[in-house]
């Protein structure tokens, strides 16, 4: 497979905070961290992490752009904000994380097993269809999003619930027809289609 | 002067009435303590009772006052007397505050009180009006030695105040280090940018200064005498000598950089392109803000490796931090980057200390110097460039980084003269059998130091070291101090700093030396006992010239005369008393404060007998740390034994051991000595006193068995300031401790 990302490899080998900077939300707030660590250890998820944000910075200084792009550490962020109002240098780092794991995404180069990268494409197609969340449809997906035999498990197992929000009036089984929708789903479409594109122009060049 | 006449004053107030029989103790004062009169007052040290203390010395010829009352650190503006001298005895702090208010502890807080009195009468006897010796003189001018930024706010600040100065300085021009930056971080805020070098500035408001006279090219040949009066010989290039006289010396003679050349590994004096600090800042200078090779070539990638031979236990590095190198690398690599180029700061940690600190390490960050955790293992030439070798200590990587230009921010080594102690400390470090410190200063010894003072002083040539071989003296009380009175270090010769702290230690220090001037006119001692007029004075025909003395002084004050006896310079001297505690024979004392003035008072306590289940304690406890302690245990009310009798001290130092000879023959059943801490990290006032008073405790062994007495009977402790808690419990310890070992025998 021919690597559509190795021209940018090459321009940024020394100099991915640049590309950082660049393309990522708050991405120039990168080089002003201390390296105090004050935010790995407040973050509830930071054993968990593969790279806490002090290290996630700290590679992007390095120019280590295929572990950090390829991380699953941003996907890990939960948006506690636990991080932002403990860094002492000020940093954004939720809405770094969720930058980079956008950018990241948009480069095709997220983990491809991660549950949240993977439910955030559900989320986005299911939404982008009619303009409107199709909270049956989101949900069914959710439950089979790791295969069938376990799709039904799931299913199984939350059936009381779905009864339960039925009965409150909070689940249309109709819905699993197609549901509701905006009034103009194609010009919600064409909207999308331009951003994606003006998008797309804008990393074009990081693209290689 | 008159026949001494004892006036007793005992007070009422404060509740020392209900707790004590003040008419018992006016007794006593009367009967014992020979006081011709003794009168008691409720409130003494209001109006009416200072008044009645000195309508007794106007008209009834009271010359040595005795107040009963509270500490002797307490309403010492009421109880100041002039033309008498004065003893107080503590009742408030010292006894009713410490014993608890019972039927059971009347008796014994009464004994206490008694004894009090008897101790301060019998001090009273031996006390004399101290005076000036008449060795002053007014002299307000001063020497600076350093044309640094240090010594050239030190000569300006001293001018401002109206003193004339004559700065010298060794090489051809003024400005020192801080002449040679290319830029320098601003005095105000916003610290994050980068101001213009004004240097240039500041030499040229101290070469149009009427006040201050510059030697260029002039090192200091000889000093002698004392504050006040100064004799020093100016020596220039050429040859020519100069004699002028000043009345205090300020020595900011800064700091050398560490040798790059002991770098080898981090590429040191093997490729022109790795540099120190300084050498970069020159090279940027010169070029105009242009950052080139040794080649003239335009350097693009420029690695800062921190801590470069310092903050390091390998031997022959520096073990300290020399506190600017961050924010200075940082400064530079802003130069890079404002040159359009790439710059990488390696540091293991980045320190930027101060107000400005933060904001200067933001500035650099916004700048976009790169920062990265590491340690540098090596720095190598690569093809045109350099190769840097480190370990990323965050990513745990090995890596490594090119580079056109790589700067080791090293340290500073301070340019001090010769450590006068060094015989001395070869000779302590062999007897400790340490010897890799005796092997380490052997090669100091040997190493040739030029002096800087060149010091007429029995005790050599140059101010002492304290570590490192910076000449700082007691770095928390006392900055700017040195063991040698009337000369004052600013700057890096005292201890690391920037050009900004060398500013404000130089104003300091200016101010110290203007002090020492006015007090040595008035014959008063410097700090700590600032305002003494006492000093000390030796009986000539007692005198062995066992030469004690003159080598004990921590402060180098007493020389020795043709004849071999020792000289005092009352002007150099402190007032600690350690020569007094040294002399064998005890020929030495001061007019106030004497040998029998602190044995009387010991020898004046009742002894009860052997039987009587009342042990006595003898406390002396030094005046600056544990007596203080000991007032504020009594202001907070811990109790401690009815049986201690406390003894200020000037020091431990000036504890003579015939003291404590004289108490276990007098039938003490404990002895307790309370100094401050010795040792590298010293709170002792006077240096060397408590150190001096522990190495002499441990030979009263011999005493101690002769009198056949166990040894636990004398102690000796480092206390502080803040052990209010500590000292009580340790004086209590004791107590218990006699009553496992028995009374002692000797009471009679
Ligand atoms: S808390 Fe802020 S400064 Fe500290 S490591 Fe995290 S991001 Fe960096
Ligand atoms: S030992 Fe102390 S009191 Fe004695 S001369 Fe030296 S400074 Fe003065
Ligand atoms: S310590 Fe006493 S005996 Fe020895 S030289 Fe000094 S004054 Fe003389």
């Amino acid at each position: 497979m021919s690597n559509p990302n190795q021209a940018m490899v090459e321009k940024y080998r020394s100099n991915f905070l640049k590309e950082v900077e660049a393309n990522v939300e708050e991405g120039h707030w990168v080089k002003m961290c201390m390296q105090c660590g004050v935010c790995s250890g407040s973050c509830p998820l930071g054993p968990h992490w593969e790279h806490p944000p002090q290290e996630i910075f700290m590679m992007i200084r390095a120019g280590k752009r295929e572990e950090v792009l390829g991380s699953s550490s941003m996907w890990m962020c939960t948006s506690c904000y636990n991080c932002i109002a403990r860094c002492p240098r000020g940093l954004p780092i939720t809405h770094i994380m969720h930058g980079l794991a956008t950018y990241a995404k948009r480069l095709g180069l997220q983990p491809k097993t991660q549950p949240t990268a993977k439910f955030s494409q559900l989320f986005w197609s299911n939404l982008t269809k009619t303009g409107r969340v199709n909270e049956l449809k989101l949900g069914l997906s959710l439950y089979f999003m790791n295969g069938f035999a376990n799709g039904i498990k799931t299913a199984l197992k939350m059936q009381d619930v779905g009864l339960g929000m039925y009965k409150t009036g909070r689940l249309n089984p109709l819905e699993i027809l197609g549901g509701h929708s905006i009034k103009d789903t194609g010009g919600l479409q064409k909207m999308l289609k331009k951003a994606f594109e003006i998008e797309e122009a804008k990393i074009a060049e990081y693209k290689g | 002067m008159a026949d001494m006449k004892i006036g007793a004053y005992i007070c009422q107030g404060c509740g020392i009435g209900d707790r004590l029989d003040t008419a018992q103790l006016a007794n006593v004062a009367k009967r014992e303590g020979k006081a011709a009169v003794a009168k008691e007052h409720e409130f003494l040290c209001n109006a009416e009772g200072v008044k009645m203390i000195q309508d007794d010395i106007d008209n009834d010829g009271v010359n040595h006052v005795v107040i009963a009352a509270c500490s002797r650190r307490a309403k010492t503006d009421a109880f100041s007397f002039e033309g008498v001298t004065l003893s107080r005895a503590n009742l408030r702090e010292g006894v009713i505050w410490v014993r608890p208010d019972t039927d059971e502890a009347r008796e014994t807080t009464q004994e206490m009180g008694d004894d009090y009195v008897r101790m301060a009468c019998a001090e009273s006897k031996y006390m004399k009006m101290p005076a000036a010796s008449g060795e002053q003189g007014l002299l307000r001018h001063l020497l600076v030695v350093g044309g640094g930024i240090a010594g050239m706010t030190a000569a300006l600040e001293a001018a401002k105040t109206g003193y004339t100065v004559d700065l010298v300085e060794k090489s051809g021009k003024l400005g020192g280090v801080a002449g040679e930056m290319y830029k320098k971080y601003p005095a105000k805020a916003p610290y994050d940018v980068l101001a213009d070098n004004t240097t240039g500035e500041m030499i040229a408001a101290v070469e149009g200064n009427s006040a201050i006279t510059v030697h260029l090219n002039t090192t200091v040949a000889s000093t002698d005498g004392a504050p006040g009066r100064f004799s020093v010989t100016l020596a220039t290039e050429s040859g020519s000598s100069n004699d002028i006289t000043v009345g205090a010396i300020i020595q900011a003679t800064g700091f050398h950089p560490y040798d790059i050349a002991k770098l080898p590994e981090l590429g040191g004096g093997k490729s022109p392109d790795v540099m120190d600090q300084l050498a970069f800042e020159k090279m940027v200078k010169a070029n105009g803000g242009a950052i080139k090779k040794a080649d003239g070539s335009d350097a693009r990638n420029v690695v800062f490796v921190q801590c470069a031979g310092q903050r390091s236990d390998t031997e022959g590095h520096l073990p300290y931090c020399s506190g600017h190198c961050c924010m200075t690398s940082i400064k530079q690599a802003r130069y890079v980057k404002d040159a359009g180029g790439d710059a990488t700061v390696i540091f293991d940690d980045l320190r930027t200390p101060g107000a400005d600190g933060e904001d200067v390490y933001r500035g650099g960050q916004e700048a976009g110097v790169a920062f990265s955790k590491g340690t540098v293992k090596g720095v190598e030439a690569a093809g045109s460039g350099l190769k840097v070798s480190y370990n990323d200590k965050i990513l745990a990587d090995d890596t490594t980084i090119d580079a056109d230009i790589v700067v080791l921010a090293t340290g500073m080594v301070p340019a001090s003269g010769p450590n006068p102690y060094i015989a001395q400390d070869i000779e302590a470090a062999e007897k400790d059998g340490n010897a890799d410190l005796t092997a380490k200063l052997k090669a100091e010894q040997e190493a040739p130091v030029t002096s800087i003072l060149n010091l007429q002083y029995r005790q050599g040539t140059d101010v002492p070291h304290l570590k490192n071989g910076f000449t700082d003296s007691h770095f928390i009380c006392f900055p700017y101090e040195t063991r040698r009175t009337g000369i004052y270090t600013a700057g890096p010769v005292r201890r690391p700093m920037d050009a900004h702290q060398a500013i404000e230690d130089a104003t300091g220090a200016a101010l110290k030396a203007i002090q020492s001037c006015e007090n040595a006119a008035l014959g008063r001692a410097a700090h700590p006992r600032s305002g003494d007029l006492s000093f000390p004075t030796f009986r000539v025909e007692g005198c062995t010239q066992c030469k004690r003395c003159t080598v004990e002084c921590p402060f180098g004050a007493i020389n020795e005369d043709e004849k071999g006896y020792p000289q005092y310079n009352e002007a150099r001297c402190r007032r600690c008393g350690t020569c007094m505690g040294a002399c064998p024979v005890r020929v030495i004392s001061f007019e106030n404060y004497s040998v029998e003035t602190v044995g009387q008072q010991l020898k004046a306590v009742d002894m009860p007998d052997e039987f009587s289940e009342k042990p006595r304690l003898l406390v002396l406890a030094c005046e600056n740390d544990a007596y203080p302690a000991l007032d504020m245990a009594g202001m907070t009310h811990q109790e401690y034994s009815a049986y201690a009798r406390i003894i200020p001290v000037r020091c431990l130092g000036s504890v003579n051991t015939i003291w404590i000879t004289d108490a276990l023959n007098s039938g003490y059943d404990g002895v307790m000595l309370m100094g401050c801490q010795k040792g590298d990290n010293y709170q002792c006032h006077f240096v060397k006193g408590s150190e001096m008073a522990h190495y002499r405790m441990s030979k009263i062994d011999d005493t101690l068995t002769q009198l056949n007495l166990e040894k636990e009977r004398v102690q000796t402790y480092e206390v502080s300031i803040t052990d209010i808690q500590r000292i009580p419990q340790i004086i209590n310890d004791m107590e218990k401790l006699i009553g496992e070992i028995g009374m002692s025998p000797f009471k009679f």
